[in-house]
C-alpha cells in the first residue's frame, strides 16, 4: 500500500511542500486529496532530504495544510494510449472528457518521453503539399519538420492552421495519418473553430483532441503539450502512422511555466522568464521527426502569439532558436484583406533544401523561390523609397520592381483560406510574376532553367 | 573511491552526503539507475553533483559511488567518423546496445570499439630514448588520416619492446624501462577534458584558413590557429557558416561539436559529409571529420561538458602535427548550461543570470585554440582554429555571452537578419564585421598568387563603405542627385554584393570557390570599374555604359556557376569589358539621351 502523509507544512502559489515524506523521487506523480474528497494531481518538482516540493497542476485554492491527504505514486505523469484515442477528446492532463465511454489501454507511457538518439532520427526531406503558395514554394513543409507560425494578437492563425490540416497531403495518398490538437488555454470560441473545422472535413474522426482551455487550471498547460505528444509519438512510431501536431497557444505554456519559476524564486531570465525556458522547449519541440525503423512520422505545427507582434519576445525568439523555421503572420498584409496574410521575408523552412526540387517538386523551385525572394524584398523597399521621394524618384527597373511586387502580394500570397493550389500551379504562377522583371535581373535563375521556363523573346 | 548516499534531487543537480573521501570534478555513478554524473561543489561530507542524463524517479537514499577518475576522454584510434554524445559515448553503439531509438539511461559504453584491429606500425626501434610526446608508430586510421601513438604526457623511458601488425586498442604494444620499472602502453591515453593538453610552445599563426567562402577569405579572414565569433540572431545562416566551413576549410582533421542545437541538423552531417568530396584530398571529408552531439533535448549538464570533450580531442590531433578546425554550434547553449547549473547551486547571479565567471571560462575555450609547437622531441607544429557560433537573445550582441566572446575572438563575422531574409547568403554584414588577422593573410595570398591581394581587399571593402553612404544620400534626396561616378559605384558596389559575396551554399559549384578563382571573380569586378571610370575620363556617360554593358555585366553575374576548371571564361569577361567599353565610346552619345 501506499503511504498517505497528511504533512503539508507549506503552499505557495502553484507549490506545495510535504515534510517527512521517504522513499520519494524527482519527478514522481502525487495524488492529492482535499478534505473535500476532491482528488488533484502534482508532481515532485525537487527533493531534499525528507522534504518534498510539489507542482500542483489544478492549483492551490481550497487547500488545507492539515487536512489534505498526499500520496506518492511511485511513477512518473503518464498517458493511457490505445488505437481508439483516434476521434476522442481529452482533457489538458490526458483524462477522457468527451462522455464516451474509458479509455481501454494498451499502455501507459511516461509524458516526458525520451531523448531521441540523433543518429536514430531519419532527416525529414518528403514534401508536404499545403495547397498554399507561400508554403510550399516559399517555405516548404516537410514531413517530421517543426515549423510553429508566429502570430499577433487578432490575426488569422487559426484560419492557416485549419487551412494546412484541410489541405495537408503527400503524394503517397494511402498511408494512415492522424491530426493531433492540443489546446493550451485557448478560448472556447478558438478551439470551438477547430472543432468545427475538423467536424466539416471529417478530420474529427481522425483526430486526438487534448483540451485546456482559457478558464481550465493554468499549471495543467505544462502537461497538455506533453500529452498530445506522447499520443503523437504513440501513434507515428508504434502504429506507422503520419502525425500532425497542431499545439496552440505556446505562448500560454511558457506563461506557466513561468508562474512556476516565480513561486519557486529562481533567478529570472529575460521578461521574468526563467533561465532554462530555452531548454524545456526543447523538450517539446525535438519530439518531432522521423525515427529509422519506423514508417511514421511526427510533424508539429506549434503556434504562438507574439505579445505585441515583438519577435525577438523571449517566447518567439527561444522558440526560433529551436524549430526548423518559422511562418510570420504580418499584420499589414492583414489589414490590407490578404488571406492568408504570409510575410514571406521573415519567414522560412530550415529544411525545404532537401525536400524540393527535382523529383520531390520540380527542378525549378529553388531558384525560383530565390529569385522571389531576393525580387520581393527590392520591391519592397522600392516602395518604401517611393513614399518618402515619390513615385518619380524611382528609376525604370525600381518601378519593375514595384509592380512585381504588388502582383505578388495581391495574386500570389492572397489565395484565400480555400483555395488549394497544387505546387505546379503555384510554380507557374511564380514564373508568370517573374516575367514582371527584365531577364538580366533574374540572377538567381541559371541559364538553361531561363531558356526553358521563359523562352527569349516571349 | 568512495560511496554516499542522496540527500537531494533537483534536475540536473544532485547532493550525497557520506562523500568526505570524494573530490572535487570526480566522476560517480548516481542512484540504482548509475547515472553518470560530476562532482562540482563540495561542502564538509556533502557533494553537489551535475548528473549527465536525466534524473527523473531518482531519489534520497539512493547510493552514489565515485569513480575516482576526472571527466576524460579516450584517446586512440577510432574516433574519426564517429558521432559521439557530450561525454564521449559513440551514438551508433549506444542504439545497437539498447535496441532503441532513445536515451536509454545509465548506459556504459566504452567510448572506443574494443574488438576492432588497427594495424600498427612502429616508427622507433627498440633502445631509443622516449619522452612524453615523442612518435612511437602509426595507424592509418582513414584514407587521409594517420594516426600517430604518442607516449603519455608525464612518461619518459626508454624503448624496450615494441609491436608491429594488428591490435586493439587495449592490447600492449610497447614497453618502456622508465625510473619505475618497466611499463607497458596501449594505444589509449586519457586525457581529463577540462584541462588543456600542455605544449611546448605557441606560435603566431601565420597562414589563413581557406574557408571557400568568398565574403570570409576575402574580407574576413581567419588564421590557422586563431578563433573566430559568429553571432546572429535565429535563422541568420550560423550553421550553414559552420558546415560550409567543416566541408571546406583547408585543414586536416575537423571536429564539429553541436552543442544544445537541433538533432536533424546532426542527422544532416551524418547523411551529407560521407558524399562529399575534400578538394584537398579528393576523399570523403567523414574521413576527417570527428562529431560530438548534444542536442536541445538532451540533458543539459552534458551539454555543457561536450565542448571540452570537443576541444580535448582537437588538442590531441593537433598534437600529432595536424592543423585541425573545431566547431562549436551554439555557444550561447553551452552558457546556459553553465546559467542552469550556477543557478541550482545557489551561486550569486552576475549579468543576465550568468555566473560571474561565464567570462573566464569563455577565454579558457578560446585559449585552448592556437598554433603549437607539440611536446616531444622533435616538436610538430599543429594547430587549432576555433569557431564558435553565438545565438544572442533577440538578436542582440549586447549579451554577454556575444561579448565575453568578442574579447577573445579576433574575427567577428556578424550575421545580419536583414541580409537573411533579402537571402542574402552568408548574411556576414560587410560593413561592421571584422578580422584583426587581415592584413597578415592579406600579404600571405597576394605572396601566393603574386598579385596585389591586399590593394584589391582594400578598396573592396571603401567601396562597399562609399556604398553605404551614398545609399543615405539616396533615401534622402533620390539618385538623381548622385554624380556620374558615384551611380557607377553604387552599380559596381552591387555586383560585389550580389555577385561576389552572395554565395550559395546549396549549389554544386558555388558551394565552394578556391583562392584562384575568387581572385579572378574580384578581378573581373574591380576590371569593370576601373575600365568603365576610364570611359567617363574619356567622355562616355552613365546610360550609355550602363546599355552598352548589360550582355558583361550579366556574364558577372554568372561568374559563380562557372565550375574551377573552366576559370578561363571568367578570364575571358576581362577581354568583353575592354571591347564593349570601347564600343560604347565609339558609338560615343548617339543614344545618349534616349
Ligand atoms: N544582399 C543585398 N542585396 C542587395 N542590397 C543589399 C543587400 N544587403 C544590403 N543591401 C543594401 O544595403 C543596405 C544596408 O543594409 P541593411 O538592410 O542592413 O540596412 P537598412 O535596412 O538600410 O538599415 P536599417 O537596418 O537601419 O533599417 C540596404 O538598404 C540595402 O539596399
Ligand atoms: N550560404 C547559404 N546559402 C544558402 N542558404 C543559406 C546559406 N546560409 C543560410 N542559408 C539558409 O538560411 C537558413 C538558416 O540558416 P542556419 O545556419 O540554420 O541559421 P542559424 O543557425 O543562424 O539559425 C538555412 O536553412 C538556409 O536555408
Ligand atoms: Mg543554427
Ligand atoms: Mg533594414
Amino acid at each position: 500500500m501506499l503511504k498517505e502523509y497528511k504533512t503539508v507544512s507549506e503552499i505557495v502559489g502553484p507549490l506545495m511542500t510535504v515534510q517527512g515524506v521517504e522513499g520519494v523521487k524527482f519527478d514522481e506523480l502525487v495524488d492529492i486529496e482535499l478534505q473535500t474528497g476532491e482528488r488533484r494531481r502534482g508532481q515532485v518538482l525537487e527533493i531534499n532530504g525528507d522534504k518534498a516540493v510539489v507542482q500542483l497542476f489544478e492549483g492551490s485554492s481550497g487547500i488545507n495544510l492539515d487536512e489534505t491527504k498526499v500520496r506518492f505514486l511511485g511513477k512518473p505523469l503518464s498517458l493511457d494510449v490505445s488505437e481508439d484515442m483516434i476521434g476522442r477528446t481529452f482533457d489538458g492532463m490526458g483524462r477522457v472528457n468527451d462522455g464516451g465511454p474509458d479509455l481501454i489501454p494498451e499502455k501507459s507511457l511516461d509524458i516526458n518521453g525520451q531523448a531521441i538518439n540523433p543518429i536514430a532520427r531519419e532527416y525529414p526531406d518528403e514534401f508536404i503539399q499545403t495547397g498554399i503558395s507561400t508554403i510550399d514554394h516559399l517555405n516548404t513543409l516537410v514531413r517530421g519538420q517543426k515549423l510553429p507560425v508566429f502570430s499577433g494578437s487578432g490575426l488569422p492563425h487559426k484560419e492557416l492552421a485549419a487551412q494546412i490540416a484541410r489541405q495537408a497531403s503527400v503524394t503517397n495518398k494511402d498511408e494512415k495519418f492522424a491530426v493531433v490538437f492540443a489546446a493550451i488555454g485557448i478560448t472556447f470560441e478558438e478551439a470551438e473553430f477547430f472543432m468545427n473545422d475538423f467536424k466539416e472535413t471529417g478530420a474529427i474522426d481522425r483526430s486526438v483532441l487534448f483540451i485546456n482551455l482559457a478558464n481550465d487550471p493554468a499549471i495543467e498547460r505544462i502537461a497538455t503539450p506533453r500529452m498530445a505528444l506522447t499520443a503523437a509519438e504513440y501513434l507515428a512510431f508504434e502504429k506507422d502512422m503520419h502525425v500532425l501536431v497542431i499545439m496552440t497557444d505556446m505562448t500560454n505554456y511558457a506563461e506557466a511555466l513561468r508562474e512556476i519559476s516565480a513561486a519557486r524564486r529562481e533567478v529570472p531570465g529575460r521578461r521574468g522568464y526563467p533561465g532554462y525556458l530555452y531548454t524545456n522547449l526543447a523538450t517539446l519541440y525535438e519530439r518531432a521527426g522521423r525515427l529509422e525503423g519506423t514508417k511514421g512520422s511526427v510533424t508539429q505545427i506549434p503556434i504562438l502569439t507574439m505579445p505585441e507582434d515583438d519577435i525577438t519576445h523571449p517566447i518567439p525568439d527561444l522558440t526560433g532558436y529551436i524549430t526548423e523555421g518559422q511562418i510570420i503572420l504580418s499584420r499589414e498584409l492583414y489589414n490590407q484583406g490578404y488571406q492568408p496574410p504570409i510575410d514571406v521575408l521573415p519567414s522560412l523552412s530550415r529544411l525545404k533544401d532537401k525536400g524540393t526540387g527535382e523529383g520531390k517538386t520540380r527542378e525549378d523551385h529553388a531558384p525560383t523561390m530565390n529569385q522571389i525572394f531576393s525580387a520581393y524584398a527590392e520591391g519592397k523597399e522600392a516602395k518604401e523609397l517611393s513614399a518618402v521621394l515619390g513615385e518619380a524618384a524611382l528609376s525604370d527597373s525600381d518601378k519593375k520592381y514595384v509592380e512585381f511586387t504588388n502582383k505578388f502580394e495581391k495574386e500570389y500570397v492572397n489565395q484565400g483560406n480555400y483555395t488549394d493550389r497544387s505546387i505546379e500551379e503555384t510554380l507557374d504562377l511564380g514564373w508568370d510574376l517573374l516575367r514582371v522583371l527584365p531577364r538580366p535581373e533574374l540572377k538567381r535563375i541559371k541559364d538553361d532553367m531561363l531558356d526553358k521556363y521563359m523562352p527569349k523573346g516571349e | 573511491m568512495s560511496k554516499g548516499t542522496i540527500v537531494s534531487v533537483s534536475g540536473p543537480l544532485v547532493t550525497a552526503s557520506g562523500m568526505e573521501t570524494a573530490n572535487i570534478q570526480d566522476i560517480c555513478r548516481v542512484g540504482e539507475l548509475g547515472l553518470i554524473g560530476e562532482i562540482i561543489e563540495m561542502r564538509g561530507d556533502v557533494a553537489s553533483i551535475q548528473v549527465y542524463e536525466e534524473t527523473s524517479m531518482v531519489g534520497p537514499g539512493e547510493t552514489v559511488e565515485t569513480t575516482g577518475e576526472a571527466l576524460s576522454v579516450e584517446l586512440a584510434p577510432g574516433m574519426i567518423s564517429q558521432m559521439f554524445d557530450g561525454i564521449q559515448r559513440p551514438l551508433d553503439e549506444f542504439m545497437e546496445k539498447t535496441q532503441s531509438n532513445y536515451l536509454e539511461r545509465g548506459m556504459t559504453i566504452a567510448p572506443l570499439n574494443r574488438d576492432k584491429k588497427w594495424e600498427f606500425v612502429p616508427s622507433v626501434e627498440v633502445g631509443t630514448d622516449l619522452t612524453e610526446g615523442d612518435i612511437v608508430g602509426t595507424v592509418q586510421e582513414t584514407n587521409v588520416i594517420e594516426h600517430r601513438i604518442m607516449v603519455p604526457y608525464g612518461v619518459k623511458g626508454k624503448l624496450k619492446s615494441i609491436e608491429t601488425g594488428s591490435f586493439t586498442v587495449t592490447d600492449t604494444i610497447y614497453v618502456l624501462e622508465t625510473d619505475q620499472g618497466d611499463k607497458e602502453f596501449t594505444m589509449i591515453q586519457k586525457w581529463p577534458v577540462r584541462q588543456g593538453r600542455p605544449i611546448a610552445e605557441k606560435l603566431n599563426p601565420v597562414e589563413p584558413l581557406i574557408t571557400g567562402q568568398r565574403v570570409i577569405d576575402t574580407l574576413f579572414p581567419v588564421a590557422k590557429g586563431g578563433a573566430a565569433a559568429v553571432p546572429g540572431p535565429f535563422g541568420a545562416g550560423k550553421t550553414v557558416v559552420q558546415h560550409q566551413i567543416a566541408k571546406w576549410a583547408d585543414v586536416d582533421l575537423v571536429v564539429y561539436v553541436g552543442c544544445g542545437e537541433r538533432g536533424n541538423e546532426m542527422t544532416d552531417v551524418i547523411n551529407e559529409f560521407p558524399e562529399l568530396i575534400d578538394p584537398n584530398t579528393g576523399e570523403s571529408i567523414m574521413a576527417r571529420t570527428v562529431l560530438i552531439a548534444n542536442t536541445s533535448n538532451m540533458p543539459v549538464a552534458a551539454r555543457e561538458a561536450s565542448i571540452y570533450t570537443g576541444i580535448t580531442i582537437a588538442e590531441y590531433f593537433r598534437d600529432m602535427g595536424y592543423s585541425v578546425a573545431i566547431m562549436a554550434d551554439s555557444t550561447s547553449r553551452w552558457a546556459e548550461a553553465l546559467r542552469e547549473m550556477s543557478g541550482r547551486l545557489e551561486e550569486m547571479p552576475g549579468d543576465e543570470g550568468y555566473p560571474a565567471y561565464l567570462g573566464s571560462r569563455i577565454a579558457e575555450y578560446y585559449e585552448r585554440a592556437g598554433k603549437v609547437v607539440s611536446l616531444g622531441s622533435t616538436g610538430r607544429e599543429g594547430s587549432i582554429t576555433a569557431i564558435g557560433a553565438v545565438s544572442p537573445p533577440g538578436g542582440d550582441t549586447s549579451e554577454p555571452v556575444t561579448q565575453n566572446t568578442l574579447r577573445v575572438a579576433k574575427v567577428f563575422w556578424g550575421l545580419d537578419s536583414s541580409l537573411a531574409q533579402r537571402r542574402h547568403f552568408p548574411s556576414i554584414n560587410w560593413l561592421n564585421s571584422y578580422s584583426l588577422y587581415s592584413n597578415d593573410m592579406n600579404s600571405f595570398v597576394g605572396s601566393k598568387l603574386n598579385v596585389d591581394w591586399s590593394g584589391m581587399v582594400t578598396h573592396t571593402k571603401s567601396l562597399l563603405q562609399d556604398e553605404s553612404e551614398l545609399q543615405e544620400i539616396v533615401r534622402l534626396v533620390g539618385v538623381e542627385s548622385l554624380s556620374e561616378r558615384d551611380r557607377l559605384k553604387l552599380v559596381t558596389a552591387r555586383m560585389v554584393r550580389e555577385d561576389y559575396l552572395q554565395q550559395n551554399a546549396f549549389d554544386d559549384v558555388d558551394t565552394y570557390t578556391s583562392r584562384n578563382k575568387q581572385y579572378e571573380m574580384l578581378n573581373a569586378i574591380l576590371k569593370y570599374q576601373q575600365e568603365a571610370e576610364k570611359a567617363m575620363d574619356l567622355g562616355a556617360y552613365y546610360d550609355e555604359i550602363i546599355k552598352g554593358t548589360e550582355d558583361v555585366r550579366e556574364r558577372i553575374g554568372r561568374m559563380k556557376f562557372v565550375p574551377e576548371e573552366e576559370l578561363s571564361r571568367i578570364q575571358e569577361i576581362n577581354t568583353q569589358i575592354e571591347n564593349d567599353m570601347k564600343v560604347v565610346l565609339e558609338k560615343g552619345g548617339v543614344e545618349s539621351d534616349a
